[in-house]
């Protein structure tokens, strides 16, 4: 009687290790496959989103020669939540990656997100983003293979904005704000220069640290110019 | 357990194999949809902002 009910026990037991076993091994499988799936639909649907808005915004009638400064509308600024612009990054394998407004992490599975206080694309200031290094699409899974001078293209509902990396990738902690700042790693300092910082996750698996790219606007032109000629150069991607 | 599960199904033995097969679909699903998206921020590997 007390044998069987040990046995019962016993198996009981091993049954219930085995079933949260294939548990975990379906927690794998959602993470390394099931989120990527999902977040690229997601962000190829946010980045025809976009193409198909801005091609039905009737292009401003603007002055045959524009001036300089910024050409993107005040509409732009992305509502919080909503994609307003489109990250182009050659090394990282040339993806159009969406780039929505904030960044909490149910929005970075449909994209990169934009740090809400700071400046949008192209303006002096920082422009900051932050997308996952792993699972959800990992828009930034090569973010390590960036070299200084390397291109970001952003481009917004009515202009490209061309950034070079500044150096190469470098590691902070996660309580780093000042990577973030409007002059980055000098909080408090009034900007003169248009900036871009990539942040995401370090190293893969865990995220004890924070990796980054730091960029500055070198070139800026219409939409209506096409594709700024930093994009048809060919990259190699180290990886 | 699985055992026990099994002399519950009802119905003869491929009745049993849907319904164990169904139940194992719904459970996939229920994992995938809720259980997956709910436990994942508390899993140390998407920290990807800087913050205080």
């Amino acid at each position: 009687m007390w044998a069987e009910r040990g046995r019962l026990a016993t198996r009981t037991v091993g049954e219930i290790l085995i079933t949260l076993g294939v548990a975990l091994f379906l927690f794998c499988a959602y993470q390394l496959f099931y989120t990527n799936v999902v977040a690229d639909d997601a962000m190829r649907a946010e980045v025809s989103d976009l193409h198909k808005q801005w091609a039905l915004q009737s292009p401003a009638p603007r002055s045959a020669t524009p001036g300089p400064g910024p050409f993107d509308s005040d509409d732009s600024q992305g509502h919080p939540g909503a994609a307003f612009a489109i990250l182009h990054i050659p090394r990282l394998g040339g993806k159009s990656i969406p780039v929505v407004e904030g960044t909490n992490l149910d929005l970075l599975s449909r994209g990169v997100g934009h740090y809400k206080d700071s400046v949008r694309p192209g303006r002096v200031g920082n422009f900051a983003v932050a997308g996952h290094r792993k699972t959800h699409g990992e828009p930034f899974r090569y973010l390590d293979t960036m070299r200084a001078g390397d291109v970001i293209v952003v481009e917004t509902a009515d202009t490209w904005f061309t950034y070079r990396a500044d150096r190469d990738p470098f590691i902070v902690d996660p309580t780093d704000l000042a990577v973030v700042a409007p002059v980055p790693d000098h909080p408090g300092r009034k900007p003169t220069k248009a900036k871009i910082t990539l942040t995401t996750c370090n190293p893969w698996w865990a995220s004890t640290e924070r990796m980054i790219v730091t960029g500055t606007l070198v070139a800026q032109q219409p939409r209506s110019k096409g594709e700024p000629p930093a994009l048809t150069v060919n990259t190699p991607n180290f990886r | 357990m699985y055992a026990f599960l099994w002399r519950h199904l009802p119905g003869p033995f491929y009745v049993k194999v849907l319904v164990a097969a169904a139940a194992l679909a719904l459970i996939v699903v229920l994992l995938f949809g809720w259980v997956f998206p709910w436990v994942e921020p508390l899993m140390p590997f998407s920290g990807n902002t800087v913050s205080q």
